[in-house]
């Protein structure tokens, strides 16, 4: 991937931010260098060091139960054509819900804390993985499974020689979307019903109109969330171009 | 009907029904999830006494703007952006990762900036909605055949009435696909910022009586959601079909 | 006063490595005149035709249509009928056909009036109302000659129009070019890659050489104006396509690689 078209892009973006600043002012917003400066502050801080702790444990584990769930659920469906006709429609529909509204359901099920943020991340990432895993079983070239039965190939080393490859790319993709929406719902679950994490940060800055709080955490998920789906992104993409 | 519809609805109808018996036999307890037909009871109430009219008027009314916002924006930057492959090749990066940034999380900047009225929840809704749009306009102007360019050069028309006669009619499947996922990103992002913080809509009334242990009327809203969001997906789908069928090849 | 004149026409697509696709070549066409353009594959008859409408600039030498100079854009009086589908497959029949007159501003009753007429003229009354899409890959083609003549150009291009049809319906195509030819009295200039299709249809048979595009000769096949495809029986129709293929045999082995 060409390093110079993102840097021209971020570099722009900082202009914009920068020039809007000087259009609002201080009684909106804070210039990128403050800001810069306020976020390294705020990470220096010790009191800042268990928000970002929750909010990590919290995506790691709603994270790894989408990747699993989704897996599981995605694959068979996508081996089983008939199954996996009926599904793919009510996983669609599922993704197009905003879930935000069934965030109440959640929060009535698990309770405050840490489990029903855990159980948000998760089922914003269960629906993505499950669809993109279910294609990419699905799309396995049929030729490939005739000759492994042609070469008499076991069925572990089918599934590891072939299938396994062959389906790779694919659920990379799904897993890299999974990731950056997990992410987002972890983010959205912490931003009402939580008393910790960094969306709580958030609106809490929010609520006390703590402008500078709000722009260095504001920066810090976005940054992260794009430098992460960057990395994924050129992961995903030498992936396929070997296929 | 066909085996695969008749399977779906008997699987949804299903899951439903064990619903609906795990609550009433008490293994889901009332207070955490109500029985399914208790839902459409107090929704049926809450829609035939008008109650919530003004929080629906106000969440659709917004879902609505930033509809038509997204796809003015979009389809325009879409088509600007095709015929300006520098701009485009800069702007790559930002179409890759736009869908991986916590939009919610300029929520509370615009709150600050804008306050606590309509614009900030349209603004989230727009935002999330327009990339979709100019994404798929873009891959639908990407396909348009050289020789449909080369009669538009053979006629004489110029840019915008080549893009206007030719290159989006050629693009409209895409755009129809930019459409639906502009439709699916409002709601997402109207009502998830109306749950967040607002002062109304249906997302706030959601909000409004979790915060009061008022759950009939917070299931009743939630089905009412669920109900329109996929009714308005499905007629989007329907309608799909029925304008690419004169394209199809018989 | 020649209706089209190229004078020294060369192409040269740029890049890493130029291709030197087309001339120099001379060329002059009388009005009203039908002529043929036969070559190997990839000798640039398609890019022949992309400087004659305008559709490219020529990298050197001149191309002039009605004595204007013809540079950059297509000019008024020129249609171009191409080799891929054109048909616009949002619009029926009828209004793919109406397309130029609208863009135009012609008033609609006398749009109505001359998309009837050619809808006539090409046999597609009874599809007037369907989409491309439902048509067969030679009624798509008619729609497009349709949709060229109803602006009545003075030259018109053709960039193997037949080429994905039968054999059977390639000569019936041919009488109609051939009685569209009559009727509107426009200059023609069909690329063919069948020597029999350029043999019977036109007035002159250009035949070029392997890449860069150059004239080997230009045989003038003398038929009458009133012809068809009957003639494809006569003896001298059998000598004149021999003779074609002479000239075009080693041209052929050299763009193939061989001789």
């Amino acid at each position: 991937m060409k390093w110079r078209d993102p840097l021209i892009l971020v570099f722009l973006m900082v202009v914009l931010w920068q020039a809007l600043y000087l259009l609002v002012g201080d009684v909106a917003l804070r210039s990128p260098a403050t800001t810069v400066h306020n976020l390294s502050n705020l990470l220096n801080d010790p009191r800042f060091l268990p928000h970002i702790n929750e909010t990590a444990i919290a995506f790691a584990q709603g994270f790894a139960i989408a990747v699993v769930v989704g897996l599981l659920v995605g694959v068979p469906l996508g081996a089983a054509r008939f199954a996996g006709e009926v599904a793919e429609p009510i996983l669609v529909a599922l993704y197009s819900i905003p879930k935000v509204t069934l965030y109440p359901v959640i929060l009535l099920v698990f309770g405050i804390g840490m489990p029903a943020k855990v159980a948000f991340g998760a089922i914003h990432g269960i629906v993505p993985i499950s669809i993109f895993a279910m294609n990419a079983v699905r799309n396995i070239n049929p030729t490939h499974l005739r000759t492994a039965r042609v070469m008499r190939m076991s069925f572990l080393d089918l599934t590891l020689r072939i299938l396994i490859p062959a389906a790779l790319p694919e659920i990379v993709t799904g897993i890299r979307v999974g990731f950056s929406l997990a992410l987002i719902g972890t983010l959205l679950g912490e931003m009402f019903g939580s008393q910790r994490g960094l969306g709580h940060l958030l609106m809490q800055a929010m609520s006390l109109h703590n402008i500078e709080r709000i722009l260095a955490l504001t920066l810090l998920l976005v940054a992260f969330a794009a430098g992460i789906n960057a990395l994924l992104l050129a992961f995903d993409r030498r992936l396929h171009a070997r296929a | 009907m066909d085996k695969v519809a008749v399977t779906r609805i008997a699987i949804v109808a299903l899951a439903v029904a064990l619903l609906e018996a795990l609550c009433r036999l008490g293994v889901i307890p009332n207070f955490t999830v109500i029985p399914p037909s208790a839902m459409a009871q107090s929704l049926w109430k809450i829609l035939a006494s008008g109650r919530f009219s003004h929080d629906i008027a106000a969440t659709l009314v917004n879902v609505g703007i930033a509809i038509v916002a997204a796809m003015l924006a979009g389809v325009a930057a879409g088509t600007a952006l095709q015929g300006w492959p520098a701009a485009r090749r800069t702007l790559d990066p930002l179409f890759a990762t736009y869908y991986a940034v916590p939009m919610y999380a300029f929520y509370p900047l615009l709150i600050v900036i804008f306050g606590l009225g309509d614009f900030p929840q349209v603004a989230i809704g727009f935002l999330l909605a327009v990339m979709a749009v100019i994404i798929n306009t873009l891959n639908g102007l990407d396909r348009v055949p050289a020789v449909l360019l080369k009669t538009a050069r053979v006629h004489g028309l110029g840019f915008i009435q080549e893009a206007f006669h030719i290159r989006l009619p050629y693009a409209a499947p895409y755009v129809f696909t930019g459409f639906k996922l502009a439709v699916a990103y409002s709601f997402i992002g109207v009502i998830g910022a109306e749950f967040i913080t607002s002062s109304r809509g249906i997302g706030y009334e959601i909000s409004f009586a979790y915060n009061n242990f008022d759950n009939p009327v917070m299931y009743a809203m939630i089905l009412f959601i669920l109900l329109l969001v996929i009714t308005v997906n499905l007629s989007l789908h329907v309608w799909e079909k029925r304008l690419l069928a004169r394209r199809r090849r018989a | 006063m020649s209706h089209v004149a190229l004078r020294g026409v060369t192409r040269v697509y740029p890049g890493k490595t130029p291709v030197h696709a087309l001339g120099p070549l001379d060329l002059e066409l009388a009005q009203g005149e039908f002529f043929a353009v036969v070559g190997p594959s990839g000798c640039g008859k398609s890019t022949l035709l992309d400087v004659m409408a305008g559709l490219a600039s020529p990298s050197a030498g001149e191309v002039l249509f009605e004595n204007s100079n013809v540079k950059g854009q297509v000019p008024d009086g020129i249609g171009v009928v191409f080799q891929e589908d054109a048909s616009f497959p949002w619009l029926t029949v009828h209004d793919n056909i109406a397309f130029g007159l609208r863009r135009r501003g012609v008033a609609e009753a006398e749009v109505a009036a001359q998309v009837g007429y050619a809808i006539e003229f090409m046999g597609l009354k009874e599809f007037a109302q369907a989409y491309p899409a439902q048509l067969s890959g030679g009624m798509r083609q008619r729609v497009c000659i349709a949709r060229t003549l109803v602006l009545k150009p003075r030259l018109i291009l053709l960039d193997e129009p037949f080429g994905a049809l039968d054999q059977q319906t390639r000569l019936l195509m041919g009488d109609e070019l051939l009685r569209l030819w009559r009727e509107t009295g426009a200059t023609i200039l069909l690329i063919t890659h069948s020597l029999d299709e350029a043999a019977m249809l036109a007035d002159r048979v250009g035949v070029m050489s392997a890449r860069p595009g150059r004239f080997l000769e230009l045989i003038a096949t003398g038929w009458p104006r009133g012809r068809d495809s009957t003639i494809v029986a006569s003896e001298s129709f059998g000598r004149l396509t021999s003779r074609i293929w002479t000239l075009l045999r080693g041209e052929s082995l050299r763009a193939l690689g061989h001789g």
